[in-house]
C-alpha cells in the first residue's frame, strides 16, 4: 500500500527494536554470565560483553553436575513423549474419525475433557497413582465385586501385582502422553482429509488398516512434524513432574530438574558461583530452543493448531 | 474532471515483473473495461489506481495530479472489492457511513446521507443488520453503497460480480450500468468475463502477461481484434483460427491440406507471401449445399459434432486438420464425418502474422459480416 | 460431529486403536481426579488404616487458613499482572509487525525464542538478572542501597517472579495475535484504507475488534497458564519465599502435599484449583462459541 508514514514508520521500528531487547537480552545476560570467571560475574554492575572463560565453565558444569547422563535421559523422555503421542494420537483419532460405533462420542468427549485439567493440578493423586500403577484396576476389581467372587468361588486372592513407576523411564513417559493435544490435532486433520480418498481405498479393496497405513499416514507428515515440535519441547521442559516421580537422581534425572540443583546462593552453603549456574541453564535451554528456531514453521503451526 | 492518465507504468514484484509499460487514458465520466485471463496484471493495475500497491515505474495522474506517492485516502477514488470486504463487526449502516466517520462528517449528517444511499441500492430495510446476515446480492450492494457514499471521482471495481451466481450478476450487471448512467462518474471495471465486459465497457482494454493487446470498443474489438490472443480471448466462440499461407502473387491463400481462398489483395498493402494466421468468424460462416456455387470462396470441412444453444446451434467441424465453429441458425441435419461446403466471403477473412500474432492491417476495411445476409438454406447432403 | 461420511465396520479394531489412549487417561487422568474428589473428603488415621469420611472438614481447614488465602490473594495478583503485561506487550508487538515493514520477519523469528525457554530455566535466568548482589539489577543498589531485594522483600520477589513468568508467556501471546491479524482478510484493512482511515486508526476501528476472540481465548490461556505452571519459575527463583510472599497455589499444592505429607489437604486445595481451572475453561468456550458465530 502506498503509505507515507516516515514518523509512524521510525516508531514502529523502534517499538519493535524494544522488545527484541526486552525478549532477548536475558538470554544475552545468561550466556555473558556463563563466559566469565567468578570474581567478574559477580561485579556489580556487571559487563555486558563476553569473557573468556567459556570453555572451562562450560567443562565444570557439564562435569560438576554429570549432565551428559541428565541430557541423555532428557533426550529419551522427550523423544519417548513425542513418538508415543503421535502414535497414540494417530490411532485414537482415526478410530473416532473413520469408524462407526455406539461410544465413539462418549469416548470423544472423555479425552476431550483431559485438555481441561493440566498435570500440575492433579499432580498429587497422579503421583499416587505412578507409585502403582495397577492400584486403579484393583480397586475398581475389589468395586466391582470380582475379587470376593472370585475369593469364594476359586478360593484364591486375586492380587494385581504391585507396579511402581517411579523412577522409570514410563513413569516419566507415560502420564505425559494421557492428554488430548495431538489427538485433536489428528482429528482435525482427518476430517479435512476428503470422504473420496476412503472411498476410494475401498474401491481398490485396502481395509482400515492398509488405508490408515498407505494413506493417512504419509498424508499427515506436516501434521506429525507441528505434534512432534511441540511435545518435544513441551516434554524436554517438564519439571513438577520428574521431580516427582525421580528419586535416582543419577540414573533417571533429567537435565530441567538439575536446574533445581545448580541453583547458588548461600541458602547451599556455597559462594554463588553464577558463571556456572548460568553455563548450565544454557546448556539446559539448547535443545528445545534449536527445535525452535530450526523446525520454526511446523511449531508455529503445531502451536496454533493444537490450542485453538 | 477526473481523467485518469496512466504513462508507461510498470509494476516488479521482487524481480518479476508484472506489468510491462502500460500506456493509456481514461476519459472524464467514461467507464473502461479492463479484462483479461488470471494473472494479466489487470488487478495490479487498478490497485495502483487505487494505490494499493506501490507504482514501480511511470506515473498514473487522476484528474491532472501526479498520484504515485500519494495514499489511497488523498486520490478520491472509491473500490468495490471481490469480495466486497465487509467489515464483519459493523452493521450495514455503520459499514457504509465508515469513510464518512473517518472523514469528521458529523453523525447527524451521516446518518441522512447513509440513508440515501441505501435507499438507491435498495439497503433502507437491512441497515442494523450485520454483514454475515446478509445474502451474496446483498453485501454486494452495501459493497456498492460504501464506494457511492464518498462520492468519488473515480470508482474501482476489481472483480465485484465475481461472487454471485449467474443470474444475479446478470442483474447487478444491469444496475451498475445504470448507476453509471446517473452518476456518470469515470470507472475502471476489472473482470476476466468477457460478455461482462462487452455489455459494461464504453471502452474495453484487453491486457495479457501485463501487456496491453488492445483498446477499443467493444464492438471493435469484437469485429477487428488486434491479435491472436484477443481473437481467441473475445466472443463465445472465440475467432477460429487456421494456419495458412498467403501465395506468392498474393493473391490467395493455402491451407495445411491445400485448400485456397481468394485474397483481396489490395485491402492488405502489409500483406507478403508466406504464413499467416486465418482467422474467421464462427457467425460469418454459411454452410451451402454441396456444389452449390457463389462469388465466394468455399471450404471443405468434416462435421464433428453439433452443440445445441437454443436459438441455434454450434457445429463442430474440421478444416484441413484445425477445429472450426459455425454458428447456424436452425437445426443441421449432419451425421459424423459429413462432407460441409463452408461459403467464406473474402471480406470476412482476417489476417494475423504467424510470428507475431499481430493484425495484419487493412485498408478501408469494410465492417465484416456478423450476421448472415441469405437465410439459411437447409440441405441434406449426405 | 466427530465422524466421516465414509466409514468403516470393524468395530473390534476401532476398539483396539483406541484402547491405548483410554487406558491412559483412565489411568492417569480419571483415576486421579476421581481420587482427589475421594481424599478431599477423607482423613487419612495417622496409624494407618482406611480412610475416615471427614465430609467438608478439609476444605474447612483449608478456607479457615489464613495462609491459603495468602497463596490465592497472591496467586490471583500474580496471574492477573503477568496476564496484563505479556499480552499487552504482545499485542503491540503483533500490530506492528502486522505492518510488514521491511525487516519484519527477523522480528517475528527472533520474539519466539523465549517460548523455548523451560519455566526453571526462565527463573533461573531471572533469578541472577534480578539478583540483589550480581546481575544486571543490583546496579540499581549500588546506586541506591537496599531499593532492591527479593529474596528479602515480598514485594520484591513478586515482582521478580510475575516479569519472569510474562516473559515467558509473551511469545506464545504473540504467535496468537499474529495468527489472529494475519487470519484478518487483507483486504478489510485495504476496505478501510481506501474509506481513508490511516495506520492507526485501522488498528483501532479494524484490526482490534476483529481480534477480539483472540484476545478473549488469549485471557483465559494466560490465566490458567500463571495458576498451572507457575511452579518452575517459583521454585527455583524465591521457593515461596520470603516469609511466603510468593507462595502460590500450585506451590503450596506441593509443599502440602509433597513436604508436609498431607494428601488431604493438599487435595481439598488441587480440587478447588481444578474447579476454578475448568470454570475459566468453560469461559473460554463460551468465547470459542462466538468465535464461529462471528466469522
Amino acid at each position: 500500500m502506498v503509505e507515507r508514514t516516515p514518523i509512524l514508520n521510525i516508531l514502529t521500528h523502534l517499538i519493535l527494536l524494544t522488545g527484541l531487547i526486552m525478549l532477548l537480552v536475558p538470554l544475552w545476560i545468561v550466556f555473558v554470565a556463563s563466559t566469565h570467571d567468578f570474581r567478574t560475574v559477580n561485579t556489580v554492575p556487571m559487563t555486558l560483553w563476553p569473557g573468556n572463560q567459556m570453555i572451562e565453565n562450560y567443562t565444570l558444569a557439564w562435569n560438576q553436575s554429570g549432565f551428559g547422563p541428565k541430557m541423555l535421559n532428557s533426550f529419551i523422555v522427550a523423544i519417548g513423549v513425542t513418538a508415543g503421542k503421535i502414535a497414540i494420537a494417530a490411532i485414537s483419532a482415526y478410530s473416532i474419525v473413520y469408524f462407526n460405533y455406539r461410544f465413539r462420542s462418549l469416548f470423544f468427549w472423555m479425552i476431550f475433557v483431559t485438555l481441561m485439567l493440566p498435570l500440575e493440578v492433579r499432580i498429587v493423586p497422579t503421583y499416587a497413582v505412578a507409585a502403582n500403577v495397577l492400584r486403579p484396576y484393583q480397586e475398581l476389581l475389589d468395586l466391582v465385586g470380582l475379587t470376593s467372587l472370585v475369593n469364594t468361588v476359586a478360593g484364591i486372592r486375586l492380587a494385581l501385582p504391585e507396579w511402581s513407576m517411579l523412577n522409570s523411564y514410563t513413569g516419566l513417559i507415560l502420564p505425559l502422553i494421557a492428554t488430548a493435544t495431538g489427538t485433536f490435532l489428528y482429528r482435525q486433520f482427518y476430517l479435512t482429509v476428503p470422504d473420496e480418498l476412503a472411498e476410494a481405498a475401498k474401491m481398490d479393496g485396502a481395509g482400515p488398516l492398509r488405508f490408515f497405513w498407505d494413506v493417512l499416514l504419509p498424508l499427515s507428515k506436516t501434521n506429525m512434524a507441528a505434534l512432534g515440535t511441540i511435545m518435544f519441547v513441551y516434554a524436554w521442559n517438564q519439571y513438577l513432574w520428574p521431580l516427582l516421580i525421580v528419586t535416582d537422581i543419577a540414573n533417571y534425572g533429567t537435565a530441567v530438574m538439575q536446574l533445581q540443583r545448580i541453583v547458588p546462593g548461600p541458602l547451599f552453603g556455597e559462594p554463588p558461583r553464577w558463571h556456572i549456574a548460568m553455563a548450565g541453564t544454557l546448556m539446559v535451554m539448547t535443545p528445545p530452543l534449536l527445535v525452535v528456531i530450526f523446525m520454526q514453521r511446523w511449531f508455529v503451526r503445531g502451536l496454533v493448531s493444537t490450542d485453538k | 474532471m477526473a481523467r485518469i492518465d496512466i504513462r508507461n507504468v510498470t509494476k516488479f514484484y521482487g524481480k518479476t515483473q508484472v506489468v510491462h509499460g502500460v500506456d493509456f487514458t481514461i476519459n472524464d465520466g467514461e467507464f473502461v473495461v479492463i479484462l483479461g485471463p488470471s494473472g494479466c496484471g489487470k488487478s495490479t493495475l487498478l490497485r495502483m489506481i487505487a494505490g494499493l500497491e506501490e507504482i514501480s515505474g511511470g506515473t498514473i495522474c487522476i484528474a491532472g495530479d501526479v498520484v504515485n506517492d500519494k495514499e489511497p485516502r488523498e486520490r478520491g477514488c472509491a473500490m468495490v472489492f471481490q469480495n466486497y470486504a465487509l467489515y464483519p463487526h459493523m452493521s450495514v449502516a455503520e459499514n457504509i457511513g465508515y469513510g464518512l466517520k473517518v472523514a469528521g462528517v458529523p453523525k447527524a449528517e451521516r446518518l441522512v446521507r447513509v440513508q440515501t444511499v441505501a435507499r438507491t441500492v435498495g439497503l433502507d430495510a437491512f441497515l442494523d443488520r450485520k454483514p454475515g446476515q446478509l445474502s451474496g446480492g446483498q453485501r454486494q450492494r452495501v459493497a456498492m453503497a460504501r464506494a457511492m457514499i464518498k462520492e468519488p471521482k473515480v470508482f474501482l471495481f476489481d472483480e465485484p460480480l465475481s461472487n454471485l451466481d449467474a443470474k444475479l450478476r446478470v442483474q447487478m450487471r444491469i444496475e451498475i450500468r445504470k448507476l453509471h448512467q446517473r452518476l456518470k462518474a469515470t470507472s475502471v471495471f476489472v473482470t476476466h468475463d468477457q460478455v461482462e465486459a462487452m455489455t459494461l465497457a464504453d471502452r474495453l482494454v484487453v491486457m495479457n502477461k501485463g501487456v496491453i493487446e488492445q483498446i477499443g470498443a467493444p464492438k471493435d474489438v469484437y469485429d477487428r481484434p488486434a491479435s491472436v490472443f484477443v481473437a481467441a480471448f473475445i466472443g463465445a466462440p472465440g475467432l477460429n483460427l487456421l494456419p495458412a499461407t498467403i501465395s506468392s502473387d498474393g493473391h490467395s491463400l493455402t491451407l495445411a491440406d491445400g485448400q485456397r481462398l481468394g485474397v483481396e489483395t489490395a485491402r492488405y498493402p502489409a500483406l507478403k507471401p508466406g504464413p499467416v494466421t486465418l482467422g474467421l468468424r464462427a457467425e460469418a460462416l454459411n454452410i451451402r449445399p454441396q456444389g452449390h456455387v457463389t462469388g465466394q470462396g468455399t471450404l471443405k470441412a468434416t462435421f464433428d459434432f453439433a452443440e445445441e444453444l437454443g436459438v441455434g446451434q454450434h457445429i463442430h467441424a474440421e478444416v484441413a486438420g484445425s477445429p472450426i465453429v459455425i454458428h447456424v441458425d436452425g437445426r443441421h441435419p449432419y451425421t459424423y464425418n459429413d462432407v460441409l461446403s463452408i461459403e467464406v466471403s473474402p471480406r470476412d477473412l482476417q489476417l494475423f502474422e504467424t510470428k507475431t500474432g499481430l493484425r495484419i492491417a487493412e485498408v478501408n476495411a469494410p465492417v465484416p459480416a456478423t450476421s448472415r445476409d441469405q437465410p439459411f438454406v437447409l440441405d441434406a447432403l449426405a | 460431529m466427530t465422524g466421516k461420511r465414509v466409514t468403516f465396520s470393524n468395530t473390534w479394531l476401532a476398539g483396539l486403536l483406541i484402547a491405548p489412549q483410554l487406558i491412559l487417561v483412565f489411568t492417569f487422568f480419571y483415576w486421579p481426579a476421581g481420587e482427589a474428589l475421594y481424599w478431599s473428603f477423607t482423613l487419612e488415621p495417622p496409624f494407618g488404616g482406611e480412610n475416615q469420611w471427614v465430609g467438608w472438614q478439609n476444605f474447612k481447614t483449608v478456607f479457615e487458613d489464613p495462609l491459603y488465602w495468602n497463596s490465592v490473594r497472591i496467586s490471583v495478583i500474580f496471574a492477573l499482572s503477568s496476564t496484563v503485561l505479556a499480552m499487552g506487550i504482545a499485542l503491540v508487538l503483533a500490530v506492528f509487525v502486522d505492518r510488514r515493514l521491511p525487516g519484519y520477519q527477523a522480528y517475528r523469528f527472533m520474539y519466539f525464542w523465549p517460548y523455548a525457554v523451560a519455566a526453571p530455566a526462565v527463573g533461573l535466568a531471572f533469578r541472577f538478572i534480578f539478583a540483589p548482589d550480581a546481575g544486571f539489577v543490583s546496579a540499581l543498589n549500588q546506586w541506591y542501597p537496599g531499593i532492591w531485594n527479593p529474596a528479602r522483600n515480598g514485594v520484591d520477589a513478586v515482582i521478580l517472579i510475575t516479569l519472569a513468568n510474562a516473559w515467558s508467556m509473551v511469545a506464545y501471546n504473540f504467535i496468537f495475535f499474529l495468527a489472529g491479524l494475519q487470519s484478518i482478510p487483507r483486504t478489510l484493512t485495504e476496505a478501510a484504507a481506501m474509506d481513508g482511515s490511516g495506520v492507526l486508526r485501522r488498528i483501532a476501528d479494524i484490526q482490534f475488534p476483529l481480534l477480539a476472540p483472540t484476545f478473549f481465548f488469549l485471557v483465559v490461556i494466560n490465566l490458567t497458564d500463571s495458576f498451572v505452571n507457575s511452579f518452575g519459575i517459583v521454585d527455583i527463583t524465591t521457593a515461596g519465599g520470603p516469609a511466603r510472599a510468593t507462595d502460590l497455589m500450585v506451590y503450596k499444592i506441593y509443599s502440602d502435599g509433597f513436604k508436609g505429607k498431607d494428601y488431604s489437604l493438599a487435595a481439598a486445595q488441587s480440587l478447588v484449583l481444578m474447579l476454578l481451572v475448568i470454570s475459566l475453561t468453560f469461559i473460554q468456550f463460551r468465547f470459542v462459541e462466538r468465535r464461529v458465530h462471528y466469522s
